[in-house]
């Protein structure tokens, strides 16, 4: 490990006071290693989130301590890709689904109107992997069918 | 080589969420009231609970705590003075409580024996709001030390609120709080939440603080009851 790279690690483990990103590395790694277990030889290569605005983590944080976290894991060199999702409402005083225009102000881009009912926004999820198979053969290991 | 898509559509912190939907159907059918106060450190957050508590004995309900930091019990100690159970839950680093803490904290409690339990979250405006504690109400508190603008500041935890405490109001005053500015932006954030202004010192605003909590349970009992009769 270069002199980045421990850095990283000290400033990842410093930080862990403050931020939950960490944590939240931790469980994307714990649920994608579970699931690739099937495709067994297979490497992770690319690992596709879904993260709401009003979501509560910072995009650089968990980009931050992603390359740590996976390190001697499946997951090892492969990339976080974050999709960030607007926060959508659906207004009940006039009827419209739209995007917030403010995360300052929940209100109706239409009317107005203050708004309560969120449809979209909150989400943390893992919505994809990628995964490179077919170096197994070449190992001759036996792959499952 | 071949490439593949594993397609998971998988909440990342599932298990979090699947052990706070146990929590909470637990404590439904222990027919407990459970809130998560959340606020910044310093905001008062342990006095405000202390009052709580002590006001609800003394007026012969039966309530719990356990209270969230870092390191040290100086809180649950605090608390444990009030007379009521009160159990510490240190975090060793970690900046938030999790559904897994709350739940191994639990152990040997008769939750049924409890009207109200209060969990006091670790002092953070941001780390908390990812994580379901399996709470019927959300509490967010602010005082009047702090910003005006912290709703503004802080969207993701205010709007996830059911309910906004502003507390240390006899300091008011001396700390030029500008009670309508707080006011307009926690309801920017979220509109139509109900807010208590109150000092835990004086005791100013608990009296309309404990008709919110006595609405609440009538409100859940009456659900209660109405789930027994089908």
């Amino acid at each position: 490990m270069g002199r980045d790279g421990v850095r990283g690690v000290e400033s990842c483990f410093r930080v862990k006071d403050r931020m939950h990103e960490l944590s939240i590395v931790g469980s994307i790694v714990d649920s994608v290693t579970e699931s690739a277990a099937v495709y067994r030889g297979a490497r992770v290569t690319e690992v596709r989130l879904r993260v709401g605005a009003l979501a509560a983590v910072v995009e650089d944080s968990l980009q931050f301590c992603y390359g740590i976290a996976t390190e001697g894991t499946l997951l090892e060199g492969s990339k976080l890709v974050i999709k960030i999702l607007p926060v959508v409402m659906h207004c009940g005083a006039c009827g419209a689904d739209g995007e917030i225009e403010s995360l300052q102000r929940f209100s109706c881009p239409h009317c107005g109107e203050p708004v309560m009912d969120l449809r979209q926004g909150r989400e943390l999820e893992i919505e994809s992997f990628e995964i490179e198979e077919g170096e197994i053969e070449k190992e001759g290991e036996v792959v499952a069918p | 080589m071949t490439t593949r898509i594993v397609e998971l559509r998988q909440g990342i912190l599932k298990k979090n969420d699947e052990l706070a939907r146990g929590l909470r159907q637990r404590f439904t059918s222990a027919g407990v009231l459970v809130l998560n106060l959340v606020s910044s450190p310093g905001t008062g957050k342990t006095a405000f609970l202390e009052r709580t508590l002590r006001d609800l004995l003394v007026h012969g309900s039966r309530a719990a705590a356990l209270v969230g930091d870092l390191e040290t019990d100086n809180d649950a100690r605090r608390l444990a003075a009030s007379g009521a159970p009160a159990r510490q839950i240190n975090t060793h680093g970690i900046c938030h409580l999790e559904a897994e803490m709350v739940s191994k904290h639990l152990e040997g409690w008769d939750l049924a024996g409890l009207d109200y339990l209060f969990i006091e979250n670790v002092g953070n405006l941001v780390c908390p709001s990812s994580y379901d504690l399996g709470e019927a109400v959300r509490v967010a508190l602010l005082s009047v030390t702090e910003g005006e603008d912290k709703p503004l500041k802080y969207p993701t935890l205010f709007n996830s609120a059911d309910a906004a405490v502003i507390t240390k109001i006899d300091l008011a005053e001396p700390c030029e709080f500008d009670r309508e500015a707080a006011l307009k932006n926690i309801r920017a954030i979220r509109p139509g939440i109900r807010v208590f202004e109150t000092s835990a010192k004086t005791g100013a605003g608990m009296a309309e603080w404990f008709d919110y909590l006595a609405e609440l349970r009538a409100a859940r009992s009456a659900v209660r009851q109405s789930i027994q009769v089908i």
